[in-house]
């Protein structure tokens, strides 16, 4: 099919075997790509024993998965997925760069890795040619390490490979670092530094494979479109509008780190217990002024360009080096562990990504860990010794570290915010688990609901597939921007849908018409595609297992926390009207086409061509 | 700028590698022009990241005693009115010498039809410029070609540039980080 390299690159780690597989037409038109045809791969090989299957064991299946728009629609990114160890369903999990670009390039849409390697490996593909290479001598070392014995080693090989070729560029590289080897439940997958697939803890899937990194370079151009004029003209499109983008241009989404604190009050603050601030050294402009070092970086193709690197120049944490951090680790590493300034934000966020953490997943299990000291259920003895108070950076820093090699109480604090909870529970006999801000075991985006200020409606994560990620959130009408089932097309077709913004959202649908020569109406996506990829995800999600199955009418739910009133702030008082709530939750079930108990209604698996996933739910109907 | 306008006009692309986004559209917009395909690997323009937020583009400088043209040994190579390295592409053998002798090891060969690759400053209206100024990184700018500037000296390998850029954004944090 145009717009696809056409086979997609197997490796099982046991056998060592490589193998192409393709899919036929129907499929591609039906699942896309990326997060779409991953449910499809997902569902086909381990939907029949999905409850059993343990995410972090050898029968998970890893996978990288691009889509028909990957390098064509500005700004590049491929999709992560797998029995998530977070939510034991499927997590669609995406990280820019140039990974997917190579990939193509080299023949490939995607990547499965099956079974685990012996010994530590990582995996260097060039063209039709798969190495599996010893990679003992990376294993342990953080991100910056890898990047850089790893960009060294890629250039030797591929000098070796094309002798007559001239200086090779690098290879394009994801990797995990100790956090994903030590199979902590949120570790994500990394690429440059400071690039990460978060949501997941796919890093604990790729470690658990003993894969430290994937290292890929293609020779081809990507794929042959359907129309490559009119392909031309829409990314020109696409790129005039983001250069519009005055502001988000500048500075991304960290001018959010001060304004959703401030005016939106939506910030996680001492772990959510506020979320509000007006502390004005975490000010955009502070950053800038402080920390950049590079105002414009970007990943392929991109006309945005909304990163920056950033370095911390004076004082104890001197030479901190990362990107700025977006909105996201602004509040996750900052404002939520009670640091406010922009030196202590970049060296936490810079921590995280060395240790191969995911910034989001890991600032709410810290900050839930903050919040038990602060109430006295954790002891600086328990912490051996350190002393865990709000916007205590050095100690948080420690934690971290604990987390990312499982030491002490990292051990169990790296089983994230949610499985930690239930084991501290259990140890020190209190409700710990009104602390814990998560849906489904992963934990909330910072964006919160209780302002309604932000964009996220009261049920959109309760009611999520890919539960507390703010990237994907349930929303009414389902034909929204915002809704998941929109994201599903851009997680799909794997491109940033950053670069979406402000465009008109029909031109999703032209470029993929210009790229496949395949007409994609609206109607059909939300009645019948991106339904379906919904469905089997909530399947999937609602199957679990093998530690936690979620029930809908338990866990269809907010954190109790959004249920206390907001202590401070424009919105004090303000908390999520539980009612309204159960309204909301009961519309979407409705609309989404889930019954009463929050499972999908045989009549829509059946229309929707799911009849096996009919039959595999009827066990949990019986249940409930 | 007047003068520019004038396709026989010899010009260069002066380039501030400190400004690069790493966003790759000249390799994009490079390619297509060239290859009607967005093919990195074949884009005359390349942009190297050996050290990350350190990216550059790596493209040819125009020597003003131009040692490619000297070195080829099938007489592929010659100079444009502009002032462009021209190949010819049925007399390219593939050979590398025009790689050796170039003081920054910028040509590379085709991955494919494996001939060599150098920048023809897109016969006067270099597409990798465009996209950049329209983008307002402005790594790139066309400014009118010296007779006697010394151009040769901005021929640097990948190696060299990625260090020089790292020292200059990490300063000796960058020991710590540059694979080269």
């Amino acid at each position: 099919m145009l717009g696809y390299a056409g086979r997609i690159l197997e490796v099982n780690l046991s056998t060592e075997r490589v193998q192409i597989r393709s899919f036929n037409e129907e499929i591609l038109r039906e699942f896309i790509g990326g997060r779409g045809l991953a449910t499809k791969i997902l569902w086909d090989r381990l939907g029949e024993k999905w409850e059993t299957v343990n995410p972090i064991g050898e029968e998970n299946l890893l996978l990288f998965l691009a889509g028909p728009l990957t390098g064509f629609f500005p700004g590049g990114r491929i999709c992560i997925s797998g029995k998530s160890p977070q939510s034991n369903g499927v997590i669609g999990s995406t990280v820019a760069g140039e990974f997917p670009i190579e990939l193509r390039c080299a023949g490939y849409d995607g990547i499965i890795v099956s079974g685990k390697a012996e010994k530590p490996v990582y995996l260097f593909i060039v063209d039709s040619e798969t190495r599996i290479l010893d990679a003992h001598h990376v294993w342990g070392k953080d991100g910056k390490q890898t990047v850089r014995i790893l960009t060294r080693e890629g250039r030797r090989l591929l000098k070796q490979t094309f002798p007559w070729r001239g200086e090779p560029k690098e290879p394009a590289m994801l990797y995990i670092g100790p956090a994903g080897e030590n199979l902590v439940r949120t570790a994500a997958v990394m690429g440059k530094w400071t690039h990460a697939a978060g949501y997941g803890g796919y890093g604990a899937v790729m470690g658990a494979k003993n894969l430290k990194a994937i290292l890929v370079k293609g020779s081809n151009p990507l794929p042959e479109v359907y129309d490559m004029e009119k392909v031309n003209r829409l990314i020109e499109a696409v790129c005039k509008k983001c250069y519009e983008a005055t502001d988000f241009r500048r500075w991304g989404t960290s001018s959010a780190g001060y304004n959703v604190g401030a005016k939106r009050s939506a910030e996680p603050v001492k772990n959510w217990q506020e979320e509000w601030h007006d502390e004005k050294s975490f000010k955009v402009e502070e950053f800038e002024r402080r920390l950049w070092i590079k105002k414009a970086w970007g990943d392929f193709g991109c006309p945005t360009t909304c990163l920056k690197v950033a370095m911390v120049k004076t004082g104890r944490f001197k030479w901190a080096l990362g990107d700025n951090p977006d909105y996201e680790l602004q509040a996750y590493v900052g404002t939520n562990l009670g640091v406010f300034t922009p030196e202590g934000n970049v060296y936490l966020a810079s921590l995280v990504d060395d240790l191969g953490l995911c910034g989001i997943q890991t600032g709410n299990v810290l900050g839930f860990a903050g919040e038990l000291y602060q109430r006295g259920i954790l002891t600086s003895e328990d912490l051996e010794g350190l002393e865990l108070e709000w916007g205590n950076i050095e100690a948080f820093a420690e934690l971290a570290k604990k987390i990312a090699y499982r030491q002490g109480i990292g051990d169990i604090l790296a089983e994230g915010t949610f499985r930690a909870a239930e084991k501290i529970a259990g140890l020190k006999g209190k409700n710990v688990l009104r602390c814990a801000v998560h849906v489904k075991a992963v934990a909330i985006g910072a964006h919160g609901i209780r302002s309604g200020k932000d964009y996220p409606m009261e049920m959109s994560y309760a009611c999520s597939v890919q539960a507390g990620d703010h990237t994907s959130v349930a929303y009414l009408p389902l034909t929204h921007s915002a809704s998941e089932l929109t994201v599903a097309f851009h997680d799909s077709a794997v491109y940033c849908w950053f670069n979406m913004f402000g465009q008109p959202p029909d031109l999703k649908w032209e470029f993929y018409k210009a790229v496949t020569g395949v007409e994609l109406a609206p109607k059909e996506w939300y009645d019948v595609k991106a339904l379906r990829i919904i469905h089997l995800q909530r399947a999937m999600l609602l199957l679990g297992g093998p530690d936690f199955r979620w029930n809908p009418h338990v866990h269809d739910e907010n954190p109790p926390r959004f249920y206390e009133p907001l202590p401070s702030g424009p919105y004090a008082g303000k908390a999520v009207d539980k009612k309204r709530f159960e309204e909301l939750r009961r519309r979407y079930y409705e609309a989404v086409g889930w019954d009463e108990n929050g499972i999908p209604k045989s009549e829509v698996l059946r229309k929707l061509g799911l009849k096996d996933v009919d039959a595999a739910l009827e066990k949990l109907r019986r249940d409930v | 700028m007047t003068g520019l306008s004038n396709k026989s006009k010899k010009f260069w692309i002066a380039r501030d590698y400190e400004k690069c986004s790493g966003c790759r559209r000249c390799e994009i917009a490079c390619s297509l022009y060239h290859e009607n395909r967005i093919w990195p690997e074949a884009s005359r323009i390349r942009v190297f990241m050996l050290v990350p937020g350190a990216e550059f583009p790596h493209f040819c400088v125009q020597c003003q005693d131009y040692p490619c043209v000297n070195a080829c040994p099938e007489n592929a190579l010659s100079v444009s009115q502009i002032g462009a390295v021209i190949i010819d592409k049925d007399k390219c053998i593939g050979c590398g010498q025009c790689i050796d002798a170039c003081p920054g090891k910028i040509p590379h060969l085709h991955p494919i039809k494996k001939y060599a690759l150098i920048c023809n400053l897109c016969n006067g209206d270099p597409q990798c410029v465009k996209v950049c100024r329209e983008g307002g990184w402005n790594t790139l700018k066309k400014v009118n070609r010296k007779e006697n500037m010394n151009y040769r000296k901005y021929a640097k390998t990948p190696e060299d540039l990625a260090r020089e850029l790292a020292f200059i954004f990490y300063g000796e944090k960058a020991e710590e980080i540059i694979p080269c």
